[in-house]
């Protein structure tokens, strides 16, 4: 009913903005339209330098109101974090100084500039120095932000150091599946058509490897802080992403081209609480690449945590080799959590609710 | 390079005939022909350029539309409206708009409106009415080629339309298809039939792209009239010159990807599909890539972004100078950034790919190659300001959107500096950062260029003026809207909220803009309410509008402005002009402005 009510209110609107719209062209047919071009560019002047001081006091208004829910007011949970927040900021400033110069400039312009009887327009077609002056110093500012982006980027994308912990996590539709290497720091090999979630292999992991036997395989994950961790990522159905926002990484998961990614978490999951103020606070997994009609309910959860309490995690965790071959109940990774991990899990996600 | 010399049609044969005997022949063998080929199958480059405007603007209802339908969806995800389902059945069961259907609607909102209403309607529109008439031409190289351009545009569109009324919908894989998501109809009800219909739809508007591009280099290069040199040529023409270069060289390669996703999902090969295992199916298929089809898609879809960019580009700088009563401050260094925007647009596609496991000393190349692009644009930006400086500026509305555009593309360029820059990408690639990034600089502002052209050439169209209050209305309100969407995405961004979700409420790291997403659904209604004012103030102002009465009404030097109020086929009843000097001749030594028609004068001073 009230839709209705909105879509008679907007029509009336429309033909009353149509009507006046029409009149105001007859007056100024009336009035004679040189007097009315004048009022009307005085008018549009004017508005210009209005917009410019609201929306400056707008974009500060925004900033007040949402500065604090953005990661800028929060520590990066990684050391590649805190490179990238370095770059942030520098980029921030040098492109708030141009955008405030040049908006500044263009709207007073457009004021100061405006029509008027008495001046006629200054015939100014071009000027060698001044065009070199503004191709060389964006060029400077340029290739400062460029050195230390590329700088960072070798840093962030080089090669992991050798005694990382290792983590695959593979994507589908619309879960994420994570699987730690065992004592041999070794991850067993893997054949997609051997895929058989129903069997305990939803990941087509090949048991005829020996270093897959003390695999185990996990629906969260759980990272030690201080320690460097590799990501080894894969997808099985679409392209997904890995998106790890509170560590400020991402990287792509494609079906077919197992991709990588390491970083040294700096916060425990009760640090980042503590940190954030907030006791919900979770590191969050997102899908960060569209992967189907599920794409925005792809969470994932890490728990980073101390090397005792991660031994003791994983001392509850039995490899996925010797579930199946046990015959105990095969069931799909996804659920093959034990039961504490679950609860560590479960309890994040009721309190969001 | 004169017209005289070049046997070309009618065209020809009107400028070597004398005045009177001619126009009988030449202008009513075309004329007096039938509604058909008057208003259908024209071979007139006005009416065709008209063609395109008004299937662009039908598209950009329907395209603006689906962006006001999933944006009830993240305004109010709690809300039922009942009429929705009324409208669209089964897509929202309950009054609420299903996931299938969100992601329908998002897809087909980019895919409508970066193709068929910014690059059709866009550069079609344009270069079509301006080309001829601004370098001097009775009509493009070839009418029939470009006639068929518009009736291939005209196909896609259809095949695209028809799409959306598919039981298992249109494509919803994001407008940039990738595969094997758009590959697998076990993945997704969008990558089934819709899906053939969308690369179908691609390949007929590859086809009218090519032909069009084609006719415009062809035209432009050939077809100037006398003393009109590259080097005098509006902007305008110049950036469309390089819009349908960059056209003709990258859209054959998003061909080749849609031909090659076509027998993957049809003729069971593996160009982009490996080691799949969907839904639990194994599939056989092994050995391809998924990435490929990135590079494919990305070495035209960059070039893309400038194709719809350029032609802004061009008319703002003419518009500004018309109406800043100066001449655009260094001509030169315009046409030279132009030059290399359009070089460098071929060489940054993979910054679109940073973090799909791209090797990182290739990404390098692409990051400083890509932020090379804000030189060009600065130098740009700090000549219009040079332009406006010391002017004497008349707010028609066309002046009004351009100097609207000089600000959002301010904005929305320097994002890009935090885009570009592969170390940042990987905290912000595919949140809403990026969101707010192209909808500023590649969205809104090549719009407010369009507006800006559709304002400023409506009397040369239609020899009428669009009425002025509604225009003012139409652009402050766009303005103020296009930032109030926009400016706090990018808070979102820096808070890694993804795009492409549906709903963020069972996420605890993105679920605080509840409040930003209603607002910002409020305002996207009211911007297109008034986009609907302004569709109304076009249709209605091509019957009613107040008349034009002069041949030159905004004071402008260029050629179109030397035809009759209403040209007919041939534009100039006579012979065609001859051109003296630079179009940029405004308060020289005194004088408002000289046309491009008129000769030196002795004691003129030189610039």
């Amino acid at each position: 009913m009230s839709g209705y009510f909105i879509l008679i209110i907007l029509v009336l609107a429309f033909v009353l903005i149509f009507q006046i719209s029409k009149a105001s062209e007859y007056v100024s047919v009336l009035k004679g339209e040189e007097k009315s071009f004048k009022q009307s560019n005085r008018i549009n002047a004017f508005l210009f330098i209005l917009f410019m001081v609201l929306g400056l006091a707008g974009a500060w208004w925004c900033n007040e109101l949402l500065y604090d829910r953005t990661l800028l007011a929060q520590p990066a949970a990684s050391d590649h974090g805190e490179k990238i927040d370095f770059m942030m900021w520098l980029t921030i400033i040098v492109t708030g100084i141009v955008f405030l110069l040049t908006q500044v400039l263009l709207f007073w312009f457009a004021f100061k500039y405006q029509y008027s009887e008495k001046r006629t327009s200054y015939f100014f077609p071009h000027n060698n120095k001044l065009e070199l002056l503004w191709t060389v110093v964006p060029a400077i500012f340029l290739t400062v932000l460029v050195g230390f982006g590329l700088f960072y980027w070798f840093k962030i994308t080089g090669d992991a150091p050798k005694d990382s912990q290792i983590v695959e996590i593979t994507g589908k539709q619309f879960n994420w599946m994570m699987r730690y290497p065992g004592k041999d720091n070794v991850l067993g090999r893997k054949n997609y058509r051997l895929t058989d979630a129903s069997s305990g292999n939803a990941l087509g992991v090949d048991w005829e490897d020996g270093a897959s036997h003390d695999d185990i395989e996990a629906s969260e994950m759980h990272l030690v802080v201080g320690k460097p961790v590799q990501l080894v990522i894969n997808a099985q159905d679409v392209i997904h992403d890995v998106g790890l926002v509170h560590f400020r990484l991402k990287m792509d998961a494609v079906p077919g081209i197992p991709t990588t990614l390491w970083f040294t978490p700096k916060y425990t999951t009760a640090q980042m609480k503590e940190i954030t103020g907030n006791k919900d606070f979770v590191y969050e997994i997102s899908c960060d690449q569209i992967c189907g009609s599920g794409h925005y309910s792809m969470r994932g959860v890490i728990i980073v945590e101390t090397q005792d309490e991660h031994d003791a995690w994983m001392a509850s965790k039995k490899p996925q080799y010797v579930t199946v071959k046990e015959g105990a109940a095969p069931a799909a990774a996804a659920d093959s959590t034990s039961a504490a991990a679950a609860a560590t899990m479960s309890k994040p996600l009721a309190q969001l609710k | 390079m004169s017209s005289e010399t070049i046997s070309h049609g009618h065209a020809a044969e009107a400028s070597v005939h004398s005045h009177d005997s001619h126009e009988a022949h030449g202008h009513d063998h075309h004329h007096e022909e039938s509604f058909l080929t008057k208003y259908v199958f024209s071979t007139d480059h006005k009416m065709i350029g008209k063609q395109f405007l008004i299937t662009g603007i039908i598209w950009a209802i329907i395209g603006g539309l689906f962006s006001v339908l999933f944006r009830l969806q993240l305004g109010y995800p709690e809300t039922s409206f009942p009429v929705l389902e009324d409208l669209f059945g089964k897509w929202a069961a309950g009054g609420r708009i299903s996931n299938e259907f969100y992601y329908a609607l998002v897809t087909m909102h980019g895919t409508i409106l970066v193709f068929f209403v910014l690059t059709a309607g866009l550069s079609g529109t344009f270069a079509n009415i301006l080309i001829p008439l601004q370098i001097g031409a009775r009509d493009m190289a070839s009418g029939f080629l470009n006639m068929l351009s518009y009736w291939f545009f005209f196909l896609a569109s259809v095949v695209m339309f028809a799409s959306l009324f598919i039981q298992t919908g249109p494509a919803s894989g994001g407008w940039t298809v990738y595969p094997p998501l758009s590959a697998l109809g076990q993945a997704s009800e969008g990558s089934k039939l819709g899906m053939d219909f969308w690369l179908i739809s691609m390949a007929l508007f590859i086809v009218s792209s090519l032909l069009g591009g084609l006719n415009y280099i062809s035209t432009i290069l050939n077809l100037r009239t006398k003393g009109m040199s590259m080097t005098r040529m509006p902007l305008t023409m110049w950036a469309i010159f390089f819009t349908a270069v960059l056209g003709v060289l990258s859209f054959p390669v998003l061909l080749s990807g849609a031909v090659l996703l076509l027998f993957d999902r049809n003729l069971g090969t593996s160009f982009f599909l490996s080691e799949i295992v969907v839904k639990g199916e194994i599939l056989p298929n092994e050995g391809g890539s998924a990435i490929l089809f990135q590079h494919l898609f990305w070495f035209l879809g960059h070039p893309e972004v400038y194709i719809i960019l350029l032609p802004a580009l061009g008319m703002v700088s003419e518009i500004l100078s018309v109406n800043s009563r100066k001449p655009i401050f260094g001509y030169l260094a315009m046409v030279g950034s132009l030059f290399a925007i359009c070089i460098l647009a071929f060489l940054v596609w993979a910054h679109h790919m940073f973090v799909t496991g791209l090797n990182p000393f290739l990404g390098a190349f692409f990051v400083l190659l890509t932020l090379l692009i804000a030189v060009p644009s600065a130098i740009k930006v700090f000549n219009w300001l040079t332009t406006l400086w010391k002017g004497n500026i008349r707010f028609t509305p066309g002046m009004l959107f351009s100097i609207g555009f000089i600000s959002l593309f301010i904005s929305g360029g320097l994002t890009g500096i935090f885009l570009g820059n592969s170390t940042l990408d990987i905290h912000l690639h595919d949140t809403y950062f990026v969101v707010a990034h192209f909808h500023i600089v590649m969205g809104v502002a090549s719009f407010f260029g369009m507006f800006a052209g559709v304002y400023h050439w409506f009397p040369k169209m239609y020899g009428r003026f669009l009425n002025n209050t509604m225009a003012y209305i139409h652009f402050w309100v766009t303005m103020v809207g296009a930032y109030l969407i926009f400016w706090p995405m990018h808070y979102a961004g820096l808070a890694g909220m993804p795009r492409r979700y549906t709903d963020w409420s069972n996420w605890q790291s993105f679920n605080q803009f509840q409040d930003m997403n209603r607002f910002i659904s409020t305002v996207a209604m009211i911007v297109f309410a008034v986009q609907i004012l302004f569709v109304f103030n076009f249709f209605y102002s091509i019957f009613k509008g107040r008349k034009v009465t002069s041949t030159n009404p905004w004071g402008a030097n260029t050629l179109e402005w030397t035809t009759p109020i209403n040209p007919g086929h041939g534009n100039w009843p006579g012979d065609i002009p001859e051109v003296h000097r630079w179009p940029y001749d405004y308060g020289k030594d005194g004088r408002d402005f000289i046309p491009q028609v008129e000769p030196i004068g002795a004691d003129e001073s030189k610039h």
